[in-house]
């Protein structure tokens, strides 16, 4: 089997690392065990507040706040959360708002839960059409260059962008004992 | 007609207050305040008490006001944040109110112009208007300071709260009276609202 131990999350310091070095100072989510480890090192970052959602539009409009009061704001979600931000980023695209989204991706590579197919066979078609440019992540060593690409694209070319970290990169959840 | 939806709840005292003198009282002598304004007649009301660098009209985003407050309450702790909004655009963020409440930013201020009804599309009764108290539900998430606002005398304390940069998170409800007010629409380009309200507190752009 190709699964990996989320706890151990490889990309978490990369993550982590690209979010500081940008400068992000409010970061917000909706856990997800891909995200876990990342949340739990912003917990312990001084100068970074997290903030726990209760959905995941939240994040979009607290977001779209820090900027308005100069701050930069990142938010991790789960691509079920993906759906929820939907009319939400209508904020994003009417004031032309930095957004930076780093997305746990379901329901492709391996998945065991059908109830998570849908949304994450939708999650990028979505995001594009909500004016979201969406870089997918397969391979860990991409993982550095493009979070570099996406906060600049995102804080200085004032574009909405996502990282969908992909499920075979991730791993597949475990649910069954082998 | 629509009144008779309230179910089980008991109706609530029809609200009073003329909203547009509400919002100008509240707002007067601001300062150093920031406001974030909920889409529909709040936006209007904001822009109508005087167009301010300061404002940030929303004109969408339903549900996400409160919490664009939040964002800017954190990222302003020295002047103090006024979210000025509507019940049923706080209806559709009731999440959100516990999220504000966790995170606690003590110079946030919620204030919703609670009239019982959906004033933009019709008139239709909220749920606000069949007997949720929106205050009674931010105090359950654990809001420090709930205020009811439902005489004009009221309005001098309110207005001296959501002054105060600290005693936050805020939530105020105000009982307008459920009328035809004329519209007054501020600009609708959300990107220069955005670039005015930056250059307000000295950044660029981008």
């Amino acid at each position: 089997m190709t699964t990996t131990d989320r706890t151990v999350s490889p990309w978490a310091p990369i993550l982590h690392a690209a979010l500081l070095a940008a400068d992000v100072r409010h970061v917000t989510y909706v856990p997800d065990a891909g995200h876990a480890r990342l949340i739990e090192m912003l917990r312990d970052t001084p100068d970074v507040v997290t903030t726990v959602l209760t959905t995941e539009e939240e994040g979009v409009a607290i977001a779209a706040g820090a900027w308005a009061g100069g701050q930069r704001a990142a938010l991790l979600m789960q691509s079920s959360g993906v759906g929820n931000c939907i009319n939400m980023l209508s904020l994003i695209a009417a004031c032309r708002m930095p957004f930076l989204a780093v997305v746990t991706m379901r329901g492709e590579f391996s998945e065991f839960n059908p109830w998570q197919v849908p949304m994450g066979s939708a999650t990028e078609p979505s995001l594009k059409l909500m004016g979201v440019r969406t870089l997918r992540i397969d391979r860990l060593e991409d993982l550095a260059a493009q979070m570099a690409s996406a906060t600049t694209m995102a804080f200085n070319g004032d574009q909405a962008i996502a990282i969908l970290l992909s499920q075979q990169l991730l791993g597949a959840k475990k649910w069954l004992k082998e | 007609m629509a009144e008779g939806m309230s179910g089980a709840l008991p109706a609530p005292a029809p609200g009073k207050l003329d909203r547009r003198k509400a919002v100008a009282a509240l707002l007067e002598n601001r300062g150093p305040m920031l406001v974030v304004s909920g889409l529909g007649s709040p936006t209007y009301d904001t822009f109508a008490a005087g167009d301010h660098d300061g404002n940030f009209y929303l004109w969408g985003a339903m549900g996400g006001a409160a919490l664009m407050g939040l964002g800017l309450a954190l990222a302003q702790p020295d002047r103090p944040v006024t979210v000025i909004t509507g019940d049923g655009e706080q209806l559709m963020g009731l999440g959100g109110l516990a999220t504000i409440a966790v995170r606690a930013p003590k110079n946030l201020s919620i204030v919703v112009l609670d009239n019982g009804h959906y004033g933009e599309t019709g008139g239709q009764l909220s749920h606000s208007g069949a007997g949720i108290d929106l205050g009674r539900v931010a105090a359950a998430t654990g809001f420090t300071a709930v205020m009811d606002v439902v005489e004009e005398s009221d309005l001098a304390a309110a207005r001296e709260a959501i002054g105060t940069v600290g005693g936050g998170p805020r939530f105020i409800t105000v009982r307008i009276a459920h009328v035809e007010t004329p519209r007054a629409l501020p600009a609708r380009d959300g990107s220069w609202i955005k670039s005015r309200f930056r250059g307000h507190l000295g950044f660029g752009p981008n």
